[in-house]
């Protein structure tokens, strides 16, 4: 991981944007609805170029995905925007993501910041073995140095509520995180992911390792979610693009190809290579 | 279209012979046996040896503290404690610097140096234990006798640790000595151990914003903190056995003092020591009741710590995910 400059000091002190009891989230500057601009962004890891030149609006409160057959580059895009990609070696950008407004890659801001703002949930669900569901919600917001116990209580219900799992779980909230089954520790890691309150969802490919009854569920609670959240997810399955998002990019080669509404990519494509591979031709 | 090729014909072949097949099977059979003979014979002849001893002295041999040849008197006492205190010191100290150097070769060293780091801590574990010995009794032992343990003396002498008068040859020496002895396996497997942490549970908790050191401590140490365990048990059943350098820097008095400034004795020690010199059957019977001691206490620590390290191999708490 690249050196961080540090804004704040590190744990215990609570940071300075610790989440309150009411923690919404964030006004969004006048007249922009826009969450993520990003222009003209590059990547490299050593010498082999990842991502080309990707310049893409994405908006806020809806959900984005980003299709593509496998090595075009979409999860490191996604790792790009809240810098996880920084913890793989040899890692070089250029161009500035910004997310409302701010340059999430300029120089004051520190990586971990920006990923307590930018919630991720994995293709592999990966609670922590060694905690109880409750301790797993609940560690983002230990980890930002909050103690308040009446706020943790609330979180951790409103949180396993919002990722519609609060019912299957609310009587055996001790149990090790990893007695609940994929579907359920795929929703429990969703629900870890929100109790921080971030401002974006990034999802790679939450359902890959899902049966599809797990996977409805999942889709279900993306649309539940964007009320509240930018969602950003990354998927191999078109049909699954094309249930859950607004908008849709196709990413080839590092490049982005195509972007425009769901309906529009998925109907009426103005790429050819987009048409071919939404219709299944090639990837 | 050219017609379908003719089914190969036949190759004439004798019917398969089994004898090497047998042969083979009873061979490896007759191996694997071997090591399982070796382990109960082993046992078997360290109970005869010492039957007479254990005759004579009963259970009270393990708590007995008088160990005196001349009058035919043994106990085992000062031995156990020896055993005890050294190999407890030992993985105080060794524990906290292995695993924090395993820490550091799996997260945080640049990659290009971790490869040769770990050839260092592999070349500790292939230093002789006598040249650990040599180099305790004429470097280390003056060393902690003159600098340590006038220190140690100064600010922690109202503890009954640290009193009485500084030979140098003590227990706190053989401690020490054995933790750089146990040090390299402690490192090696929890490097291992910690390897095995899957990567998405780093991810899981960078994503939620932990820094580095709050992904080592939520994802890391708790997912690995059985094996982890498991290590230092396998240490501690290094530490019961090692007898070369502990023997030439620990001083051999068979005696039990609150002070880890006195010397002591350990269990293979006293057996490497007096084997030698033990002219009356009851004084080798004796002996060979330590050794039973001995191999009963470290086979008991071996099985723990496979059993910790095996129900590992699954996930942090034994469970896959």
């Amino acid at each position: 991981m690249a050196d961080p400059i540090r804004l704040t000091s590190p744990l215990p002190s609570p940071r300075p944007d610790a989440p309150g009891p009411a923690a919404p989230v964030r006004p969004p500057p006048p007249g922009a609805d826009v969450a993520f601009d990003i222009r003209d962004f590059s990547l490299w890891y050593f010498a082999h170029q990842a991502l080309d030149a990707v310049t893409i609006q994405i908006p806020r409160q809806k959900v984005t995905a980003i299709i593509g057959p496998s090595g075009c580059g979409k999860s490191t895009f996604l790792r790009a925007l809240n810098r996880m990609h920084e913890l793989s070696p040899g890692v070089r950008i250029a161009g500035e993501p910004r997310l409302n407004g701010e340059n999430l890659y300029a120089p004051q801001i520190d990586p971990t910041m920006v990923r307590r703002r930018i919630g991720m949930v994995f293709q592999k669900s990966n609670p922590f073995p060694t905690m109880t569901i409750a301790e797993n919600v609940l560690c983002g917001l230990r980890l930002n140095g909050v103690r308040d116990r009446p706020l943790l209580r609330e979180r951790l219900e409103q949180s396993l509520r919002m990722a519609a799992l609060w019912d299957e779980v609310k009587d055996h909230l001790d149990r090790p995180g990893t007695s609940l089954s994929g579907g359920q520790q795929q929703r429990l890691c969703i629900a870890r992911a929100i109790a921080v309150r971030p401002e974006v969802l990034l999802l790679d490919e939450p359902c890959s390792a899902l049966d599809p009854i797990a996977t409805a569920k999942v889709e279900e609670l993306i649309h539940e979610l964007k009320r509240d959240y930018t969602i950003v997810i990354v998927t191999h399955n078109m049909q699954q693009a094309a249930r859950v998002s607004d908008r849709t990019a196709f990413f080839y080669l590092g490049q982005l190809i195509e972007y425009a509404d769901t309906r529009t990519i998925f109907m009426n494509p103005a790429n050819p290579q987009t048409e071919a591979y939404v219709s299944g031709r090639f990837g | 279209m050219p017609a379908a090729p003719a089914a190969p014909a036949a190759v004439p072949s004798a019917p398969p012979r089994r004898w090497p097949d047998v042969s083979f099977r009873w061979l490896a059979l007759l191996a694997a046996a071997t090591i399982v003979a070796l382990i109960f014979l082993v046992g078997w002849e360290l109970y005869r040896g010492a039957h007479l001893a254990v005759m004579k002295f009963g259970v009270n041999f393990l708590h007995h503290s008088v160990w005196d040849p001349v009058a035919d008197d043994y106990g085992a006492w000062p031995f156990i404690f020896g055993t005890l205190v050294t190999s407890v010191i030992a993985l105080l100290l060794a524990v906290p610097l292995g695993v924090g150097t395993a820490l550091y070769l799996t997260e945080i060293a640049p990659l290009r140096i971790r490869q040769p780091l770990v050839m260092v801590v592999e070349m500790l574990a292939a230093v002789p234990s006598v040249i650990f010995g040599l180099w305790g009794v004429f470097v280390l032992v003056p060393w902690l006798r003159d600098n340590l343990f006038v220190w140690l003396k100064k600010w922690l002498g109202f503890l009954p640790l640290f009193q009485g008068p500084i030979y140098g040859v003590s227990v706190l020496a053989g401690g020490i000595i054995v933790a750089i002895m146990i040090l390299p396996i402690i490192t090696s497997v929890s490097r291992e151990i910690l390897r095995s942490v899957p990567n998405l549970q780093r991810e899981a908790a960078y994503a939620l914003g932990a820094t580095h050191w709050e992904v080592i401590r939520l994802a890391v140490l708790s997912y690995a903190r059985r094996g982890i365990f498991g290590a230092a048990v396998l240490g501690l059943g290094r530490a019961l056995g090692e007898t070369m350098a502990i023997t030439m820097v620990i001083g051999n008095r068979a005696e039990v003092s609150a002070s880890l400034f006195a010397p002591g004795y350990t269990l293979a020690s006293v057996i490497a020591n007096e084997f030698t010199e033990a002219t009356t059957d009851m004084y080798l019977s004796a002996l060979f009741e330590l050794g039973l001691v001995l191999l009963v206490v470290t086979i008991l620590v071996n099985v723990v710590a496979q059993l910790m390290l095996r129900s590992l191999a699954g996930g942090g708490t034994g469970k896959v995910q």
